[in-house]
């Protein structure tokens, strides 16, 4: 089902953002933010906190609506229920009932997406293994570290094998090995075919993204590949290009 | 010095928490108004039914403010029935038969005191013969209000405990993080009402079974439609309380609704005796779940009534948890819009 709709959609983008304003109240917190990204990309975006990211990330996620503009995944528009299966979503707070067991949240977030069965258990077993928690599926995820709870979250993203995942803040509370672990295992996911769009504001990961988006102050002031970006702002690091883009927009 | 900077730090909480500090003043206020309706009704009058009585005692009756009415042999049953008499009174050669609607203890108290001394300016005085319709001589005042409590006990908990989870649903982002997924808003709301329900199965169960077997209190009716009612309250419980928690922002706020929504229902669902009270005031417990399930729990429990004279109060309480139902899944809009 899945490779049906990459065929036919190989020519457009998987995520396509249009003039995209948010409001919350009177408070504006997007303004016009348009960006589109190919199939088979890591789209990174990056900003301080309270710049927006998480606001615009869970557009593209479906969870929120825009209050102009609009958002197509694999063309269709959103809102759209049935949508909702293509995506895989990291909330940037670990989104765990603490009660229960990893494994018995692994079984209702599967439920969710009707994976049932024997399928259901074999998806469980293959996303514990690939965030290295197979040994912790019994025990309750209160008991489990900060990074425990970060890794169990990427693995309840990736049940359903979507192919477009939405990771905000993926690797925050995650040592150095691990930070790795999980950016080979985006690489992996991205040779397969998926989308990605992670939110970051650890500058040494953004190189990491094929293309990079700069939010500052709800605004996109910067949409690129981190190469071409330094090379434009002719800075050394993404850091000294993120300060040049912020210093402009003033 | 650092004990001022904590005081400050607190009033400041206070002043940017409006919402606590209105409660706070207002909610006690509240209550004790309540409360003062309730305790400072004027003595109860016994309505009392006479079929035939020697005038002097009809008029000692009246003397101590009694409500007397008249009735026929045929009517009498008809007004005792539907509780519109406290008693019915009927002299038979000279020896007075008092029938009692008696699920009240304390109104088949004040019959009998009355009764008994209007009897003594009667020459010769006759010892009356006392019957019961419902209840009986030695029906304690926790046999009447027992059905109350357990619709009381039943709906307190499963108004906190499902608002409070409901709420941390909320705030931990679980419930964001599975509106993310392609569940349907009515799917949660549902899924909350059968889990719960399945809990309140087990729950009314026990409650029920203590009260009737270990407490020994007053059940004639049947078992299975007292279940049903307990299950009906859980349900309307629960679905108010998943309601009343988005309005708060953590499990403090949610316990300071206790004494708005449930306190009140307490009050007026006919633990005290209202009947002294203005109508109007009176017609407030029409508007409040527990009402009705007391009402059915009492019918059945005490009165032993069935399915026909409970229908009304379980249509409201099915109409009760179907009307929150659906304002709960438009509350969750608010989270997701489709």
């Amino acid at each position: 089902m899945e490779s049906k709709v990459d065929k036919t959609m190989t020519n457009s983008p998987c995520i396509k953002v249009e003039h995209v304003d948010r409001f919350f109240g009177k408070k504006q917190v997007l303004f016009d933010i348009s960006l589109e990204v190919p199939h088979s990309q890591i789209l990174g975006l990056l900003g301080p906190s309270g710049s927006g990211k998480t606001t615009l990330v869970k557009l593209i996620a479906g969870i929120d609506v825009a209050t102009k503009g609009e958002v197509y995944l694999l063309d269709k528009k959103l809102p759209n229920l049935s949508m909702m299966n293509k995506i895989g979503y990291m909330a940037q707070a670990d989104a765990l009932y603490g009660e229960l067991t990893a494994g018995e949240n692994l079984q209702f977030f599967a439920s969710m997406y009707n994976l049932t069965g024997t399928r259901q258990k074999q998806r469980i077993n293959d996303v514990m293994q690939l965030v290295n928690l197979s040994d912790h599926l019994k025990r309750q995820v209160k008991q489990y570290s900060g990074g425990m709870k970060r890794r169990l979250s990427l693995a309840i993203a990736l049940i359903h094998e979507p192919p477009i995942l939405i990771l905000d803040e993926p690797t925050v509370g995650i040592d150095p090995v691990l930070r790795k672990s999980i950016w080979e295992e985006l690489y992996k996911l991205r040779s397969n075919g998926k989308t990605i769009i992670v939110t970051t504001h650890v500058m040494d990961e953004v190189e990491k993204c094929d293309n990079l988006g700069m939010i500052r102050d709800g605004r996109l002031i910067a949409l690129n590949s981190p190469a071409e970006l330094k090379r434009a702002t002719s800075s050394n690091t993404i850091e000294e290009a993120f300060l040049y883009y912020g210093g402009a927009s003033k | 010095m650092r004990i001022i900077a904590v005081m400050i730090r607190i009033l400041r909480q206070f002043r940017h928490d409006k919402r606590t500090m209105a409660l706070m003043i207002f909610a006690p206020i509240f209550v004790l108004t309540l409360m003062a309706f309730i305790f400072n009704g004027s003595e109860y009058h016994p309505k009392i039914g006479i079929i035939n009585a020697p005038l002097s005692f009809v008029n000692k009756l009246e003397d101590e403010d009694a409500i007397v009415t008249r009735y026929n042999e045929s009517n009498a049953d008809q007004a005792i029935k539907s509780a519109q008499a406290d008693a019915i009174i009927n002299f038979e050669s000279g020896v007075p038969h008092i029938e009692l609607e008696g699920s009240d203890p304390s109104k088949s108290g004040a019959v009998i005191k009355l009764t008994q001394s209007a009897l003594k300016q009667l020459t010769p005085a006759a010892e009356p013969d006392i019957t019961y319709l419902f209840g009986y001589e030695d029906m304690s005042s926790f046999d009447n209000f027992g059905p109350i409590l357990i619709g009381f006990f039943v709906f307190f908990f499963v108004f906190l405990i499902s608002g409070v989870s409901f709420l941390s649903e909320r705030t931990s982002g679980t419930l964001e993080r599975i509106l993310a997924t392609p569940l349907h808003r009515w799917e949660i709301v549902i899924g909350y009402v059968l889990g719960f329900g399945a809990f309140a199965v087990i729950q009314s169960g026990i409650i029920a079974w203590y009260a009737i077997n270990m407490l020994n209190i007053m059940m004639i009716g049947s078992f299975a439609l007292v279940l049903l009612i307990t299950i009906l309250t859980a349900m309307s419980a629960l679905t108010i309380g998943t309601f009343i928690s988005a309005y708060a922002d953590n499990e403090l706020q949610m316990i300071q609704f206790i004494p708005l929504i449930v306190v009140p229902q307490v009050f007026f669902s006919g633990l005290f005796d209202l009947s002294t009270m203005e109508p109007w005031l009176q017609s407030i417990g029409r508007f409040m779940p527990l009402w009705y399930s007391a009402d059915a729990l009492r019918n059945i429990m005490i009165r032993g009534k069935g399915w026909n004279d409970i229908l009304f109060d379980i249509f409201v309480l099915i109409s009760i948890c179907i009307f929150f139902m659906v304002a709960n899944i438009l509350a969750l809009k608010k989270h997701r819009k489709i």
